[in-house]
Parts: C-alpha cells; sequence; structure tokens
C-alpha cells in the first residue's frame, strides 16, 4: 500500500507515515475488539467439567497452555480437548460424564503432567500424598422430579456407583405414606465431599440422567463469612477470610447529615 | 385432548397413586387418565425377576410393549419396583434377539458339531432334536436324556416339561437352575418340616421387631422387601432392630444396628453358639411346652464328603502318578481328592468332637449317595451335647471374619445378637439367601436356623419365623412346586416314593411303572454325566448352565468337545447357546401367557400380552411339538437304567407297552395325543368371547398373525384349545387337598396372586400355624396344639445318639418338627500359600443373574458395564495391584481378568475378594468350586481359595 | 530418481519430519506411545525433557497467568532449540499448517494465480508484529492466551492428535485465503507466531548462505521462496541469509541449479567472509 501510485499531488513521507501508522492502529483497534470479543465469547462457557486438581475457572484459561498431556495421561479416555464446534474455550481439557466419568484413579495421573499448573498438583494433595478424594472437579445435583428414587422406585444407582459411596451420596430414609409399608431412599449429595468424578451421572438409569455434575460455582451458593454455625468447630475456617466491609443500602445512600437535613415530606 | 407422553404418565401415576390410598381422583385427572389410557392397553403381570414377585402392570401398543408400572394394587410392592422392575418394558428388545431356529452345519448343510450357525426351520430343528434324542436313547437309555430347566419357566412351561421328560421320555435327567439357588433351602425344609417352603409371609416384615439378615445382601437382591424392612426400622428405630450378619460389608449393612462379618461357612458355628447360648445358658428361654409338642431332635452322618466327583468317576481315569486324573489336573484332585477322605483340623477339631473326631483324624467320607440324607432321632441331651464346643470363646475365634476387628468386640456383637434371639417377647425374623443356600453344609446351615426359632417358639408366627428368601421369580412356583427337579414330581412329591408315581401316572393317563423310580441327576450331575460321555443330548430351558455352574471350563469343553448334542432355548445368544448345537429362538415372558410363585407361596398369573419377536415361539409350545416327534413305542418299551438294586441285579424301566394297550393307546399314539392334546385337555375351550382370553393373543392356542411355519412345515395354527389352562389346571389338582391347594386359573387373573394354600377362596399367611393355616387347625382340632407341622416326608425315624442309629425301629412324628445337632465344619478349600485369599461371587442389582437381559438394557448397561473384583484396599497393596486396573484372579481351576474395586458398594476385609458373576466377559464361574452340599446337590459359589495378581 | 531426490531432499525429509512428529503424537494419544507426547503447545519427550511454546507462555505472562517451573524450563528449551537451528525452521519444519499453505502457494504458481492478479501484494509482511503486539495486549486485557483460543496452528495440531471438530474449517479457511486473497498469507503475514519465531530467529546459527560468483540470475529461488525479501541479495552480494524470517526451508537450496545457495553455521559464514 506505501508504493501506491497516483497521479495526484504526491503525498510527502512523512503525511504518509503518520496515514500508515493510523490506519495501521485503526485496523488494530477494529481487529483487536472483534478478536477481544470473540475470546470472551469462547471462554464464557462456564458449564465445562474439568480435570481433577483444575485451578479456579479464571485461571485456568489464562494458564492452561491446551497441551493436551492430561488427556494423554487418563487411562479411562475421560478427558478430551475443547475442538472447534464443540462450543467451549478452544484446545482446553473438559469431560462429559455422561459419557465416560472421571474414575478418580489413587494416582491421579492426569495432574502431575502439567506443565504450567493449571492442574495444580497441591490442591489434590493431603498430607504430602496425592489425594484423588480433594478433588473438586464439580459437584453433583439431583433433579428431584425426574429421580426415581424419590418416586419410591428402589434405584440407588448413583449411590452404589459412587467412589465415595456413603459420603458423597448419602442415602436419605423416609416412609413411603402411600404404600404404607415401604421407604424411600433418596440420594443426597454431600457437596462438600463430592468431587464431581460423575460416576453417578453416568450410571443414572434414567433417559437423561437425573442426577448430574454442574461446576462447583455453577451448582453451589454461598452462605457468606459474617455468620459461623454456632454447632459447628470446623465452619469457623471460614473466619479466616471473614472482613468487615461498609455496606450501602437503600436507606444508607445518602450521609448521615445529608438525610438528616432532608426532611422532606416528613409532615 | 391430546397429551404428552410425560403429561400421561403423570396422570396415570397419580391415578395409580390415589386408587391405591382410596383417594377420590379429582374427576378432570381421573378423565385424562382415562384418555390416555384408551390408546393402549394396561394389563397385569408379574416382574420377570427376582423372588420377589412384584405385580406389575403392562402398557401395549401396536403390538409392542411400552411402558411398565408398578401394580399399585399388588400387595408386594404397591406400586414400586426396584430398576430391574422398572426396565420390564425394554428387556424383550434387545437389538440381538434370537428370530429363529440356528444349527451348526458344515459346507454340505448336514449338522457339523463343528460348523457354523446357520438359520433353519423349526421342522429341520425339530427334526434333528427327535434324531438325536432317539440315538441318545438308545446309546444310553433315559438317562441319556438331559433337559437343564429353570426357576425362570412359568408354571405352565414347567409342568410340559417335567410331563414329556418323566411321562414320555421317563427320564428324571431333568433338573432347574434352582438347584443352584435354593436347594439346600428345600432340602432344610423337607428334612425340618416334612413340606417345601416357607411358613412365614412378607407380612412377617411390618410386625416383627427384629430383622436378622444371614449370608444375604436383601438391599440389592430383593430391594423391594428392603425397602419394606427399611420401612419397618423407621416406624421405630429404638426398637426394630436390624442385624447383618456377612462374610463381607455390603449395602444391607447400612441399616443395620450391628454388622456381623464372619469367616466363610462359620455361620454353622454362630447358629449352633446362639442354640448353645439358648440351652446352657438361658435354659428357661426354651419354650418347653412347645418344644415338646412339636420337636423332636435328630442328627445324621457328618462324614458326607462335598459333592465333587468320586473316585473311580470316569472322568477322573486314569489316575495318574503326577496326582492329576482323568480330566482333572493335580492341583484340581487336591481338592477333589477331599471328596474321599479328609483330614479334621484343628478348627474344626472342637465341633467335631461330639462326633469323636480330633484333629488330625482322617475322616473317611461315606460313598453312598442317598445314605447321605438319612438322619435319626436323638434325645435333647444328645443334642445339648452336640452344642457344647459352641462357647462364645471358640466361635468368637473361628468366626471373627474381619482380621481388623477387635476380639472382644466381636463377642460382645455375637452375644447381642443371641441376647436378641433370646428377648421375651421380642419378634425375630431371620432372612437369608444364597449366603447359606450356597454353601457345602447349606442343608445343615438351613435346618440350625429354625433349631433357635424352635427352641424359642419364634417359628411360624405373625412377625416371627426364620424365612428362607428365592433368587429367581419362580423358584418356588415352577421348580419347587411342579417339581422340576430330577427327585421330585409335583406338590412334593417324590419320583423314588411308589405310591407318589403311582398318583402322577393315573392322573397322567399314564401306565403304571412307566415313571422312573431313580431320580438322582442334578444339575451338577447332569454337567458330569455330560463330560463322562455319558448323556448325549441336553437340552438348555430358560437357563444359562454354561455360564452359572462352577467350574465352568470342564463342562463347556464336554460340551463343545465330545460327541452329543445340546441344544439351547433362550431369547438371546448367551454362553450357553453359544456352546449349543442347536438354538431355538423363544418367547420371552410377555409373549406367552403364564405363571410364577415367589417366595411368600404367591402364585400370579398373567396373558400374553404381545406376539413373539420373529418366529420365536413358547417354550410350552416346544415341548409339545416335540412331543409329537415320540410315540409309545419309540420311549415306553423296557429301558435300561445305570446301577444295581439292593438285589444286584442291573436298574432297569419295564416296557409298559402292553399296560398303555391296555389303555386304548396303539403303538403309534404320539405322547403328544396322551399328554397335552387329550380329552382333558381338550374340554378347556378357547373362548375369546369372555375373560380372561377376550382381547388377548394366544400364539399356542390359536396360532397368531405371524403365521409361524411350525415343526410340520405347515402355517402353525394353534392347537385350539386353552392348553396353558390345562396344564395349570391338571397341575393344581394334584395340591389341591394336599396342603398345596391354588385357586383356579381364571381367579388368578382377577387378582394380585394369592398365597397357597388357597382354601375356600382364601390365602394362608403362616402355616402350620393353627389360627391362619387351615389344614393346622384341622390337625389341631383335637389337641388343641398352637402349631401342626404336617409335613409328611422323613416322619419315621429311627432312634439314636450322635454317633449313629441304635435302634432300628422307627417312630413317627406326626405333626412335628425336628432340630438338628450339626456342627460346623471346614469348607473343602480354604485359603493357603498358594492360592491366600477367599472368593465369593454373587449378583449386583442392576443385573440379573447372567446379565442376557439386563445387559441389553442401555441404561443398565451403563450403570455396570462390567463386574469388578471387589477387595481391601490393603489386600490390593499386598497383591500389587491398583484401584481401577485390571488383575488376574485365579483358582486351582482358571483364572478371570477382571478391574480391581477397592472401594465399591461391596467392601470386604482383608482375605476376601468378592467378584459378581453377571459379566459373561468376566466369566469367574470358571474359577469357582463345583463343590455341593452333598445333601441339597446345591452348588457354594461363595467361597473357594484364590489368588489375585497384576495382569 | 536421483534428481528426484535432488530437487526435493529437503522438501521431503521436512514432509517427513512434519508428518512424523504428528504421528509421534497421535501415537502418544492413541496408543500410549512415550517418546512425544502433548501437542505443539507443550510436549514432552520421552517422559523426561518438556518443550513448550515460548510464544504461548509469553501470552500466558501477559494474560497475568502465574508460570509454572515446568513450563519455564520447557520454554527454555525450545527457546535454545530454536535460536540454535534457527527460528522459524518451527514454520517449515514443523509446524503442519506448512502443508497446506505450500500446497496453497503450489496451486497458486500451477494456476497462476499471481498472475491474474498481479504481483502487488496488498499487505504488509509486518501485520504479523502488529498482531504479535495485539495478541499480547489482548492477552493482557482480556486475562487469556488470546492467540491460543483462535489459532488455526493448535486447531490443527490439536485437532490430529485430539480429534479435529470442525478444525478442518480453519485449515480450508487458510488454505483458500492463502491460494486466492493473499500469496503467502497466512505464514507470511499473519501468523504471529511466524512473527515470533521471526524475531527469535534472529540469533540463530544455522544460515542459508549465497555465492555470488556461482549465480546465475535465474531467480528461480526467489519464486519459490515464500518470504523472498529474505532473499535481497540473490545475485548481488555474497551473504548469509540473516533475516529472522527465513524458515530455513531450504527450497532456495534444491531449486538452485547453479550450487549458489547452502546452508552453513553463522560462526564459520562469518569467518569464511572475514576470510574473503
Amino acid at each position: 500500500m506505501s508504493e501506491t501510485k497516483t497521479k495526484k499531488q504526491p503525498v510527502s513521507d512523512r503525511r504518509k507515515f503518520i496515514l500508515n501508522m493510523a490506519r495501521g492502529a485503526g485496523l488494530a483497534t477494529m481487529g483487536g475488539f472483534i478478536w477481544s470479543a470473540y475470546v470472551d465469547e469462547v471462554t464464557a462457557s462456564s458449564l465445562m467439567l474439568r480435570p481433577p486438581g483444575a485451578i479456579k475457572e479464571h485461571d485456568f484459561l489464562k494458564t492452561c497452555i491446551k497441551c493436551g498431556l492430561c488427556v494423554e495421561a487418563c487411562p479411562y479416555d475421560t478427558l478430551l480437548l475443547a475442538k472447534p464446534g464443540d462450543n467451549k474455550p478452544l484446545g482446553t481439557p473438559y469431560f462429559v460424564p455422561r459419557e465416560i466419568a472421571c474414575y478418580m484413579c489413587p494416582t491421579i495421573p492426569c495432574v502431575p503432567v502439567c506443565p504450567t499448573g493449571a492442574l495444580d498438583e497441591k490442591s489434590v494433595t493431603t498430607d504430602g500424598k496425592l489425594d484423588i478424594n480433594s478433588a473438586e472437579m464439580g459437584v453433583a445435583v439431583v433433579d428431584h422430579s425426574s429421580c426415581i428414587a424419590f418416586w419410591g422406585i428402589q434405584c440407588d444407582a448413583c449411590y452404589r456407583a459412587c467412589p465415595l459411596l456413603g459420603k458423597a451420596i448419602t442415602i436419605e430414609y423416609s416412609k413411603n405414606e402411600r404404600t404404607g409399608k415401604h421407604a424411600f431412599m433418596k440420594p443426597v449429595v454431600q457437596s462438600d465431599v463430592c468431587t464431581g468424578c460423575g460416576l453417578c451421572e453416568r450410571a443414572c438409569v434414567t433417559e437423561k440422567a437425573a442426577i448430574f455434575v454442574l461446576p462447583r460455582e455453577v451448582a453451589l451458593g454461598r452462605a457468606g463469612d459474617h455468620y459461623i454455625k454456632g454447632w459447628d468447630k470446623n465452619d469457623e475456617k471460614r473466619l479466616e477470610n471473614a472482613t468487615s466491609k461498609t455496606t450501602t443500602t437503600e436507606i444508607s445512600k445518602k450521609s448521615a447529615v445529608d438525610s438528616l437535613n432532608d426532611s422532606k415530606g416528613l409532615y | 385432548m391430546s397429551l404428552s407422553r410425560r403429561e400421561f404418565l403423570k396422570s396415570s401415576a397419580a391415578a395409580s397413586a390415589a386408587a391405591a390410598m382410596g383417594m377420590t381422583i379429582p374427576a378432570e385427572l381421573q378423565a385424562a387418565a382415562d384418555v390416555a389410557e384408551s390408546n393402549w392397553r394396561w394389563d397385569k403381570a408379574a416382574c420377570r425377576f427376582c423372588g420377589t414377585g412384584c405385580g406389575i402392570m403392562m402398557a401395549t401398543k401396536d403390538g409392542k410393549i411400552v411402558a411398565v408400572k408398578g401394580d399399585p394394587a399388588a400387595p408386594v410392592n404397591r406400586g414400586l419396583n426396584c430398576i430391574k422392575g422398572y426396565f420390564n418394558a425394554k428387556i424383550m428388545y434387545g437389538a440381538d434377539r434370537l428370530t429363529q431356529p440356528l444349527l451348526r452345519v458344515g459346507a454340505d448343510g448336514k449338522f457339523d458339531k463343528k460348523g457354523d450357525f446357520k438359520p433353519v426351520s423349526w421342522q429341520r430343528a425339530f427334526d434333528e432334536m427327535e434324531f438325536n434324542i432317539k440315538k441318545a436313547l438308545k446309546s444310553g437309555g433315559p438317562e441319556a436324556v438331559g433337559v437343564f430347566s429353570s426357576g425362570q419357566h412359568t408354571i405352565m412351561e414347567g409342568y410340559a416339561a417335567q410331563k414329556m421328560m418323566k411321562g414320555g421320555f421317563r427320564s428324571n435327567a431333568f433338573d432347574p437352575n434352582a438347584r443352584h439357588c435354593m436347594a439346600s433351602a428345600v432340602t432344610g425344609f423337607y428334612q425340618t418340616f416334612g413340606i417345601d417352603e416357607p411358613s412365614g409371609c412378607y407380612d412377617d416384615i411390618e410386625l416383627t421387631d427384629t430383622i436378622v439378615a444371614w449370608g444375604s445382601n436383601m438391599a440389592e437382591m430383593h430391594p423391594i422387601l428392603w425397602s419394606r424392612v427399611t420401612d419397618r426400622k423407621l416406624s421405630d428405630p429404638e426398637r426394630v432392630k436390624v442385624i447383618s450378619i456377612q462374610t463381607y460389608t455390603h449395602r444391607t449393612s447400612d441399616l443395620a444396628d450391628i454388622e456381623i462379618i464372619f469367616s466363610p461357612n462359620t455361620d454353622l458355628a454362630l447358629w449352633n453358639y446362639i442354640a448353645h447360648e439358648i440351652v446352657y445358658n438361658k435354659p428357661d428361654a426354651i419354650d418347653w411346652d412347645f418344644v415338646k409338642k412339636h420337636i423332636v431332635f435328630a442328627a445324621s452322618p457328618v462324614n458326607i464328603g462335598y459333592g465333587l466327583r468320586k473316585a473311580g468317576e470316569k472322568s477322573l481315569l486314569p489316575v495318574n502318578p503326577d496326582g492329576s486324573a482323568g480330566k482333572y489336573s493335580a492341583k484340581e484332585m487336591q481338592i477333589v481328592n477331599k471328596e474321599m477322605s479328609k483330614v479334621i483340623s484343628a478348627k474344626e477339631a472342637p465341633a467335631l468332637k461330639p462326633y469323636g473326631y480330633k484333629e488330625g483324624d482322617v475322616m473317611t467320607n461315606k460313598d453312598a449317595p442317598n445314605a447321605n440324607l438319612g438322619h435319626w432321632e436323638i434325645s435333647f441331651d444328645e443334642y445339648k451335647k452336640a452344642l457344647e464346643p459352641y462357647t462364645l470363646d471358640y466361635v468368637a475365634t473361628i468366626s471373627k471374619g474381619n482380621p481388623d476387628e477387635d476380639i472382644n468386640e466381636f463377642k460382645k456383637k455375637l452375644q447381642t445378637l443371641a441376647d436378641l434371639y433370646i428377648e421375651k417377647g421380642r419378634k425375630v425374623v431371620s432372612f437369608w439367601t444364597m449366603g447359606m443356600n450356597q454353601h457345602t453344609r447349606g442343608t445343615w446351615v438351613n435346618t440350625l436356623a429354625y433349631n433357635v426359632h424352635f427352641l424359642l417358639n419364634k417359628q411360624a408366627l405373625p412377625g416371627s419365623g426364620a424365612f428362607s428368601l428365592t433368587g429367581q421369580p419362580s423358584a418356588c412356583g415352577t421348580a419347587r412346586e411342579v417339581g422340576t427337579f430330577t427327585h421330585r414330581l409335583p406338590a412334593d412329591m417324590m419320583v423314588n416314593v411308589p405310591k407318589h408315581r403311582e398318583i402322577v401316572e393315573n392322573r397322567w393317563k399314564v401306565p403304571a411303572g412307566t415313571l422312573n423310580p431313580i431320580g438322582n441327576q442334578h444339575i451338577m450331575k447332569i454337567h458330569r454325566d455330560i463330560e463322562d460321555g455319558f448323556i448325549k443330548f441336553a437340552w438348555v430351558n430358560v437357563c444359562n448352565p454354561y455360564q452359572d455352574s462352577a467350574n465352568a471350563e470342564h463342562w463347556i469343553k464336554a460340551a463343545r468337545e465330545m460327541d452329543n448334542f445340546i441344544v439351547t432355548s433362550d431369547g438371546y445368544p448367551g454362553i450357553s447357546a453359544k456352546v449349543s448345537d442347536l438354538i431355538l429362538p423363544s418367547a420371552m415372558i410377555y409373549e406367552k401367557w403364564g405363571g410364577y410363585g415367589n417366595a411368600e407361596r404367591r402364585t400370579q398369573l398373567w396373558r400374553q400380552q404381545v406376539l413373539p419377536v420373529g418366529d420365536a415361539m413358547s417354550d410350552t409350545w416346544q415341548w409339545v411339538e416335540l412331543s409329537k416327534r415320540f410315540t409309545v413305542k419309540d420311549v415306553w418299551g423296557a429301558q435300561p437304567l445305570r446301577g444295581k438294586d439292593e438285589q444286584g441285579n442291573p436298574n432297569s424301566l419295564p416296557s409298559v407297552i402292553d399296560a398303555a394297550k391296555a389303555m386304548g393307546y396303539t403303538e403309534d399314539t404320539t405322547m403328544f395325543e396322551i399328554l397335552f392334546a387329550n380329552k382333558e385337555a381338550k374340554s378347556y375351550k378357547i373362548d375369546l368371547k369372555s375373560f380372561p382370553q377376550q382381547g388377548y393373543d394366544n400364539t399356542d392356542g390359536n396360532g397368531d398373525s405371524r403365521n409361524v411355519i411350525g415343526s410340520d412345515g405347515k402355517v402353525f395354527k394353534g392347537y385350539g384349545f386353552m392348553i396353558q389352562e390345562y396344564l395349570f389346571e391338571e397341575y393344581a389338582s394334584f395340591g389341591r387337598g394336599h396342603g398345596h391347594d391354588l385357586a383356579d386359573f381364571t381367579t388368578y387373573h382377577k387378582v394380585r396372586g394369592l398365597k397357597w394354600p388357597v382354601v375356600d377362596g382364601k390365602e394362608t399367611q403362616w402355616r402350620f400355624n393353627a389360627n391362619y393355616d387351615p389344614y393346622a387347625a384341622k390337625e389341631t382340632k383335637e389337641s388343641g396344639n398352637s402349631h401342626a407341622f404336617y409335613g409328611t416326608i422323613a416322619k419315621e425315624l429311627m432312634q439314636g445318639d450322635l454317633m449313629g442309629v441304635k435302634d432300628k425301629t422307627t417312630k413317627a412324628l406326626k405333626n412335628k418338627a425336628k432340630i438338628f445337632a450339626r456342627p460346623y465344619m471346614d469348607p473343602p478349600e480354604m485359603p493357603d500359600a498358594e492360592y491366600p485369599t477367599w472368593l465369593s461371587t454373587g449378583r449386583v442389582l442392576e443385573h440379573w443373574h447372567s446379565g442376557t437381559m439386563t445387559m441389553r438394557v442401555p441404561e443398565l448397561y451403563r450403570a455396570v458395564p462390567e463386574a469388578l473384583c471387589y477387595m481391601h484396599p490393603e489386600d490390593a497393596k499386598k497383591f500389587d495391584v491398583k484401584q481401577g486396573e485390571l488383575c488376574w484372579v485365579e483358582s486351582r481351576r482358571g483364572k478371570v481378568k477382571a478391574r480391581v474395586e477397592t472401594r465399591g458398594r461391596n467392601k470386604p476385609s482383608r482375605g476376601l475378594v468378592f467378584v459378581p458373576w453377571f459379566d459373561e466377559k468376566v466369566f469367574i464361574n470358571k474359577v469357582c468350586l463345583d463343590a455341593t452340599c452333598p445333601q441339597s446337590k446345591q452348588v457354594d459359589f461363595k467361597k473357594c481359595a484364590v489368588k489375585v495378581y497384576k495382569v | 530418481m536421483a534428481t528426484l531426490w535432488n530437487n526435493y531432499r529437503y522438501l521431503i525429509l521436512r514432509r517427513v519430519t512434519q508428518i512424523g512428529l504428528m504421528l509421534l503424537y497421535f501415537g502418544a494419544n492413541a496408543w500410549g506411545w512415550k517418546i512425544l507426547m502433548g501437542n505443539l503447545s507443550s510436549s514432552k519427550i520421552l517422559s523426561i525433557v518438556p518443550m513448550s511454546d515460548p510464544y504461548a507462555a509469553l501470552q500466558m505472562l501477559a494474560a497475568g497467568a502465574a508460570l509454572a517451573t515446568d513450563l519455564l524450563i520447557g520454554v527454555g528449551v525450545a527457546t535454545l532449540f530454536y535460536m540454535l537451528i534457527g527460528g522459524r525452521a518451527f514454520c517449515s519444519w514443523v509446524c503442519p499448517i506448512n502443508i497446506i499453505t505450500d500446497s496453497a502457494n503450489f496451486l497458486r504458481r500451477k494456476l497462476q494465480i499471481d498472475r491474474a492478479q498481479g504481483f502487488r501484494q496488498p499487505a504488509t509482511r509486518n501485520m504479523r508484529y502488529w498482531i504479535l503486539a495485539l495478541s499480547l495486549i489482548i492477552s493482557a486485557i482480556m486475562g487469556v492466551a488470546a492467540f491460543e483460543f483462535v489459532s488455526p496452528i493448535s486447531m490443527v495440531h490439536r485437532g490430529i492428535v485430539f480429534g479435529l471438530g470442525f478444525g478442518w474449517a480453519a485449515m480450508l479457511i487458510i488454505f483458500l485465503f492463502d491460494l486466492f486473497v493473499l500469496k503467502d498469507g497466512w505464514c507470511g503475514h499473519v501468523c504471529p507466531l511466524g512473527g515470533f519465531y521471526s524475531l527469535l530467529g534472529s540469533f540463530s546459527l544455522i544460515r542459508v548462505l549465497h555465492s555470488q560468483e556461482k549465480c546465475t540470475l535465474c531467480m528461480k529461488c526467489k519464486t519459490v521462496c515464500p518470504e523472498h525479501q529474505v532473499l535481497y541479495m540473490i545475485g548481488k552480494e555474497s551473504l548469509s541469509v540473516t533475516s529472522g524470517e527465513c524458515t530455513n526451508c531450504a527450497r532456495c537450496i534444491e531449486v538452485c541449479d547453479d550450487d549458489a545457495l547452502g546452508f552453513s553455521i553463522r560462526k564459520l559464514a562469518k569467518n569464511k567472509k572475514m576470510g574473503e
């Protein structure tokens, strides 16, 4: 473009340089925005289940180099790398429990191979030993309306499939008043223990799984650190993050003085 | 009004639920249910799977079953199901259903044992069967024609097969897979009560205070009953106690107040410990009034072997210097030799002391197979003497199954267990399944259960009793009640009792002397006879003997490599079909009229819901068509039998041809005309205008729109009479008036099953109890006793002590039951240095038996696609195998590869591994030992010794 | 045959290397080979030596990721390696996109599209440096390695190893772009990874050396060269190709009938020059 020939007034080199710079900058801005928007879009998918030890999704996206070493390390072919068309952050590892769940290998082969620390060995280590039970890949959620155990069917397939049977999924027993002589055995997920391996989702016998794993960020609420369970010593741990913040509500928006001085409508 | 499928199911479910609760259904919802249901048809049936016997409703649309629901009116399950039951609508529609007969043929189209399967016509299939049966009859007599029958046969099929086998072929080589499932329970019932099947019923669960599960994973194997147990526990958590007594921790322990993990086989010692506790420490707990009126004490020999092959059998010859014998390796012979004699171990010596044995003695086992069943009366003091060794110390030492458990803790548990049984006013139900039945002393341990209940007068009472649960849907209804065992006839009659044979011959209108009095070809014997080259023809019905039999490689090899002809009738290509020479496509459960009987004596009938797939036909039809191929002269001439009689003459069956002629038959009258299409049969009319036939297909009676080309090369148009009703009514006539009364065929199509004896239209909840059982009431009219154990088998006993018979005069014990002195003994194979760990096998909730049906339901397959090897994490370390990786499980007999599971639903202690057997790829029965209870002939699948190592 | 080898030996070797590496990667995933695991973003050689894409690491750094030791070692190994053998050797000897763009270029020559379009290139080769800079800026702003989410290179090499998905579309787009829109469009103009290796490659030891005295000015080398600007000295001066943009593909060496081009080591080349 620099060698554009024109019969009109020759453009001075300086002007040409400035114009070119401006043009480049303009194109870069335009391209940059499109690029950014695209990146924002493809990284927005929040329903991905990551391998064990994955750091927080936000950090994961910046840290994962998409090499697939974790995928290769997985002996069950559980892990996949997102392909174009999967509508997932491209090239990042994930798994679909309904297809192949995480079998929770005690040796966690997928984690130590990660070159970037996107899969963090420390987060799946307890007392200096790899501990898959401490993984937080997601958390299982039960849809009470389609879970046949809630109908009274003796199923518990999820419970029996759970590698932390009796801990991550427990059975809640209750009387079936309709029949008068049977009991419900309803699966209850203990979200603090559940690793999100998805073996329950895979085992679920309903047409579309009635128990399924969601990323913890998506599935779980947060009670806030300002209240600690008085009956649970362990709950005090949450105090570590507790801070005090000034609060604002509709009524406290204005400063005290302003509000005192405003007696409109009072009488 | 259009309803989506989901809305439809919702409204139907609501209607069912409301009906069950007696609620008024809102008119709108009711209307919706009516409209929706008019698009397809609901009809009642029984669940295809376990012995619980849940009632279901099938929805049929366009000739296919499309949905199922629990039958809210069914008393067992009140509209609920387990996950197997949940998939009843899908089990018949696997992509690889067998749809036409398949024969192994060579290039020339002729049968070739080594050939590949090719489709053939039904006519060709029956030609081959006829030819090979005649060949077998010629080579070895009726005993050379064998049939593997089933506890999943419908009542009518089982009865038809029984008639043709025993009345037609005169062969008793006819035994069901129920042999593997509850034969020990049966011999237990016979020896104790003189009549088969439980005294109690499921209503005990709601009435009891204590539920003790012995060697039974009820939570997975009888889920609906377990849900009732759970409900009971929830109703009164303080009062109601649940105790789980097992060889490894499984789901049933979840609910338990106490879990007792015992070393395999020591359940004998545990039962005796409770009895010892009663007799020695709490004698006041004995209800002497009850015991004196109703009980005698008995003993039997202890040197009875383990039901293994015996020295001198053809396949054990020649004996080689290296220790191997015939077809058995030296390693295998290490165990097989214990059949002949064994050395008393330190573990069992104290228990055998009252019988005159001490550690190191050689026990020579008795040879005569039927002598094993014999027993004699003893005094209470003798019984007490037999119990002497079972102190808490001894029992705790030998039976603690978890090496990591503290012995004192274990003792405390045993003490509590005994206390709960003994506690006055506490009702106790003992449930058991395969743990006590699949046991080399299965009969013994079954009888020991009744001992405790009898001493305390806690048997045959509402809420109290020892209750044997069955595994299969019609192990009771067909195998036991119809008597499809080698030694049985309908209604608890026996082939070796002349009077019983006479009754049956009269009823069947076959000549006197037709029936074969020798019935000893139980399932393992049939396999062994095939291996010995004696049985030349075998037919597999509704079972999978080549996957479900222990030591499977021997039997498969015999079937594939020897000169014989194996036929399998099945819905799907399982291992047995693969091993066969001819495969017949069978109609599956809802493709035919049928009936099952569950574990609480409840008989349930259903109608044919849909036409069979392809050219499949019912097993009844297959038997009846086969009967057309055999005439009086083919089967009723003189026949040789094996063995010698008491006088030393070779056993034989007389010719009954002349007698047959005297009855109006000719030499050419077919068995079809005699056994199935006789005058009586034809009196059961096809009546499509009235209930229950109206609106329902009846392939056997009428043929069907498929126009299947039948066994004669012509379109099968039906028999023209209501054959299923005929078979049912004729069979039922044996039991009526003899303690097995069934209602009539039509009634069973109206009700949700009835618990026999059904007298005056009323079912019986507690047998032998004068308040509930009309038979007991009749027997106790004069005495005013509370109970009458009116069974008639083995009710004349000689007198003796623990060592044997002392006085050969027999004493009648009318209306009495027995308490047996029976010791703890080691099983034949126990862990040692080379094979250091126990192997137990069993089932999982998701899959039914060998998985031929459930492994074809995608949801169930996905839930549990393979059998795992469950073991303790420390054992995994010791064996150098890792969670999730493959390991070898190897015994003296064979090995399989399975994935290691250290954290699953089953949690064995150190020293035991568990592998379920549903998975044909993890063929664990190649590893198992074919030792049986020598009395019941039921194989012990629960224990053998294996080593586990890295692949 | 000998001529074929003579004229295409480097091309054949490059294809063997490119395909062979992909095969090793593929084998690692499909059959559990341990020779070369991972993909071009990050690999492990013989389960020991790590090797990671330095440009990806740079983006991650810009995005604010904490770089793990393993990654830094891998980046070190890769950087050192490409510094030695020529930064853009990656482009012509390793990158699978090269096969696509080479074939587009080949077809372009056969169809004489250049003539139809005129030789005027509507874009500057410096564009890649702009994109490189932009990628780092966007990485910093968006907090993710920006190019890695759009990189057709990764789509292809990852696709070959782990499943392609719609990655074939990316391959087709590049092919069509190079064929119809811009000669040497992707590798010569757009690709920021190429740009990155160009910068890195300025230091490399292995160099193409031109002997002006042997040159007959046939200009075959310039026709075939995907970065023909690096051959500015042809027929003018005996010089090493020192520009980092040279991919060391050696096509120029092969097409030269006059032995006027050949590989040399930078230092030796210098000495030689000094010796003259």
